[in-house]
């Protein structure tokens, strides 16, 4: 029997899970990473991981797992594979408990449980606020494991450009290129899995990391692989401001007692710590007295909105809130929430243990993704399997804070068996593919290269990069107007035409970061084009999606999937019912029980 | 109009592993939480050097952007730390960038720190389960345990311990603080303590703990403040208990 070949590209939380799956059947896997796995932007997750383990006897269950997580994605998220993934997620806590993660303990030596947006459970396994960085060493290491036994082969300074597809549709492997001899090479591969992430940078400043472009995901898109829910990302309620980066405060200093409030005199000139209570806002508390300082995401960020922009409250006029923790025993903070305190002390040279933090909301995930199948987590293109972030299918219209982990973990653990069985079920294998599908894929990515590297322009790719960002930033996160979005869209074209006379600085064929971030810059903006033009028609709002011209979510026209392609220089939408056959949509609020 | 307040780079350029080195000097407009990271992303847009000579955008890895990743480690002023956290307003000027000096040189400041990952193959750095199927919950740990491991894997492999140890240089293969650190980490666990001998054994080769020579410089380099040098106490224990055993048992 011929032996298959799979490709993982990514090695967060998906990929590495992919991995370990497929290594695990005795299958050989390629695993392709900008950088060494264990730098990818999962160790940026912070506050822990959704499990309904009912560990505190208040009666949780995987079903109320499963209707936390509908509900707070305002139905729009296809339910049967939800329901699984919650059903499943005591399991992989089981897993990654087996694997060594060192998850905080109670006194008797089992997992702790803290509680998240969203929910009003103690649902969320962790390990400190570095929850993330935790679990993906467990299975950096697992994957570690199988490369010292010779079942994972890694390519960890290299960057997808294209999949190779041949004539009849069907990906036979990968077109790659080496970060430091940027030299351009295909990989043969029955089955490929993308697990790439997030898409932060096409908004410039986020709280993703550097790698977390999307560019994976639109060269995909522009081969011919669908795109689903683009207009839906998640605006993080409390980021610190930066220049290059919003960092974010997790979720889990809320979870842990934090609260968010305002002075409620916009003059107020006291330190925050002589503002009595009686002058204090206390906003989400107020509005929200069910789920308080843990209502979801999108409620909390569009709640800080209204203080600053209309109630006029942000701290000394600028768009600030305090995220207060100040009243919670030091000892519990630097048990519970060290991690995360110190990010503030060392980027705000102030200590959080003793003043409040002063925070504003940020770009921080993507639900949209590549568009999967409701079973396995395959692609539009045959032999294309999509994970984690990138793909679209667990979190609807916004998701639960420490959904994320569980959703990576799960849709990898899925893709990698699924994409074992595509390739062992194939007639002809890759491996019989013509040369020359190989040959012309290389030679198209190698044309653009050198284009690139000899031409003459006047374009600056940070430049445009920048811009892109401040449009996308400005128009197209917490509140969206279809007019704004007309003209942002019509502004991220004119950067399609300025990139054309785009000039690189650097020309030489070593190391040169320049030529990757001009090749992730023109995904970028595509990327950019499908979530501006998926918001600009969905004339509804529902979850992170929120348009004042349409401020009630719109079942009757609006509760489906978008599907975006990609053709002739437009995007193409279509649209697609949502499987709601286990819970019936109801309406969505957080100021009272559900 | 006053001038604008400038900030003062010198940054250590290599074109290739074989190139020779030279300094290049750039003068930036300075911005408000400005850290060593927006330093390199204004000069990759407007790449002139201070004295108006055109020049490539500098090469440096990067991801997370707080410190949580490893990727951006370099010699800043001297000190091995990370690109990110180091804000301009808190360093002497002109601010001087170098690669770390240990790993085999890319280009600019980026750097080869695979020779920690091998490191990590070599102690068996991980708990062998036996596959992902469900085989139910994982041992218990009590808390004081978790209290003492978790800082352990705070570990981000930066490469900072092996820059400032003396004993890491190209006469020795010595493996560093960090990979030590693991090895304690791992033998803390319940079912990480059954191989507990096969990674002593590891560390006990060329390139193992016999190599510290106790000067003390990675746990003050750490940006993660892990407890190195307890972390080189406790292994090196360990390490001669078993050495002990093996020679008592013959």
């Amino acid at each position: 029997m011929r032996q298959p070949k799979i490709i993982v590209v990514g090695g967060g939380l998906a990929g590495l899970m992919a991995t370990i799956r497929v290594a695990e059947s005795g299958v050989p896997v390629d695993l392709f990473s900008i950088v060494p796995v264990k730098r990818s932007h999962s160790v940026c997750a912070q506050g822990g991981i959704n499990a309904a383990k009912n560990q505190k006897g208040e009666g949780d269950t995987t079903a109320k797992h499963f209707d936390d997580t509908i509900y707070g994605g305002d139905f729009l998220a296809n339910q049967p594979l939800v329901k699984r993934m919650c059903e499943a997620a005591p399991g992989i806590i089981d897993l990654l408990d087996r694997m060594g993660v060192m998850f905080n303990r109670t006194p008797e030596g089992l997992l702790d449980y803290r509680r998240f947006g969203g929910t009003l459970y103690h649902r969320t396994a962790f390990a400190g606020a570095t929850t993330g960085q935790q679990l993906l060493y467990a299975l950096d290491e697992q994957v570690r494991r199988h490369e010292s036994e010779g079942k994972v082969k890694k390519f960890e300074s290299s960057t997808f450009l294209s999949a190779v597809i041949d004539e009849g549709g069907v990906c036979r492997g990968i077109c790659a290129m080496d970060l430091r001899t940027m030299e351009v090479k295909t990989f043969v591969a029955d089955a490929v899995i993308f697990a790439t992430g997030g898409i932060g940078a096409i908004f410039g400043r986020s709280t993703n990391s550097v790698v977390c472009t999307g560019s994976a995901q639109s060269a995909l898109l522009q081969q011919g692989v669908d795109y689903a829910n683009g207009e839906f990302i998640q605006v993080h309620p409390t980021a610190i401001p930066g220049e290059d980066k919003l960092r974010l405060m997790s979720e889990s200093a809320r979870g842990e007692g934090g609260r968010v409030w305002v002075p409620r005199n916009p003059a107020e000139k006291r330190a925050p710590k002589n503002i009595p209570e009686a002058e204090r806002f206390y906003f989400l508390e107020e509005w929200y007295p069910k789920y308080g300082n843990l209502v979801p995401r999108d409620i909390a960020t569009r709640a800080i909105h209204r203080i600053v922009y209309q109630e006029k409250l942000g701290i000394d006029g600028q768009p600030a809130v305090y995220l207060d923790v100040t009243h919670i025993p030091r000892e519990t903070l630097d048990r519970k929430l060290e991690g995360i305190l110190e990010i503030y002390e060392k980027f705000c040279g102030v200590d959080p243990r003793e003043e409040p933090m002063k925070v504003f909301p940020a770009m921080h995930y993507t639900m949209g993704g590549i568009w999967v199948n409701a079973e396995d987590q395959a692609t539009s293109v045959p032999g294309i399997y999509a994970a984690g972030e990138c793909e679209y299918q667990y979190h609807g219209a916004n998701r639960l804070g420490a959904n994320s982990l569980v959703s990576c973990i799960f849709g990898g653990g899925l893709a990698g068996p699924a994409a074992v069985k595509y390739a062992k079920n194939l007639q002809a294998g890759a491996e019989s593919t013509a040369s020359s599908v190989f040959d012309r894929e290389k030679k198209r990515q190698e044309e653009k290269n050198q284009a690139l590297l000899t031409q003459d322009g006047s374009e600056n790719p940070i430049t445009i990069w920048r811009e892109l960002g401040d449009i996308m930033t400005e128009h197209v996160t917490v509140t969206r107007i279809n007019k704004n979005l007309e003209k942002a869209d019509a502004q991220i074209r004119a950067l399609q035409e300025r990139y054309k006379k785009i000039n690189l600085s650097d020309r030489t064929r070593w190391s040169n970061q320049t030529l990757n971030f001009a090749r992730e810059l023109e995904n970028m903006i595509i990327l950019a084009r499908v979530v501006t033009v998926g918001a600009l028609a969905r004339n509804e709002s529902r979850g992170a999606h929120y348009k004042p011209e349409f401020p009630e979510r719109d079942d009757a026209n609006w509760l489906k999937t978008t599907r975006a392609k990609w053709a002739n220089n437009e995007v193409q939408l279509t649209y697609e019912p949502v499987d709601i056959s286990l819970i019936t949509p109801r309406p969505r609020r957080y100021d009272a029980a559900k | 109009m006053a001038d604008a307040k400038l900030v003062i780079v010198k940054v250590k350029r290599q074109t290739g592993p074989k190139e020779p080195a030279r300094w290049e000097e750039f003068s930036l407009k300075w911005r408000p939480s400005m850290n060593v990271i927006i330093c390199l992303r204004d000069i990759a847009e407007n790449p002139v050097t201070r004295d108006g000579k055109k020049t490539t955008p500098i090469s440096y890895d990067s991801n997370c952007l707080e410190e949580i990743c490893g990727s951006c480690a370099m010699l800043i002023n001297g000190k091995a730390r990370m690109a990110c956290s180091a804000l301009v307003d808190q360093l002497e000027q002109p601010i001087r960038i170098e690669p770390l000096s240990k790993f085999p040189l890319v280009r600019d400041l980026t750097v080869d720190r695979q020779f920690m990952f091998e490191s990590l193959k070599r102690v068996k750095a991980w708990i062998p389960i036996d596959g992902t199927y469900d085989l139910g919950e994982g041992p218990r740990v009590s808390p004081e345990t978790q209290e003492q491991g978790y800082p352990l894997s705070n570990c981000i492999s930066c490469g900072s311990c092996l820059e400032v140890c003396p004993q890491v240089n190209e006469h020795s293969q010595f493996m560093g603080a960090a990979i030590i650190s693991q090895v304690r980490l791992f033998n803390l666990h319940p079912t990480g303590a059954m191989n507990k001998n096969e990674r002593l054994a590891a560390l006990m080769g060329p390139g193992g703990i016999q190599d510290c020579a106790n000067a003390q410089n990675c746990v003050h380099a750490c940006p993660k403040n892990i407890p190195l040098t307890e972390s080189i106490a406790a292994v090196n224990r360990e390490v001669w208990k078993q050495a002990l055993l093996g020679w008592l048992v013959g």
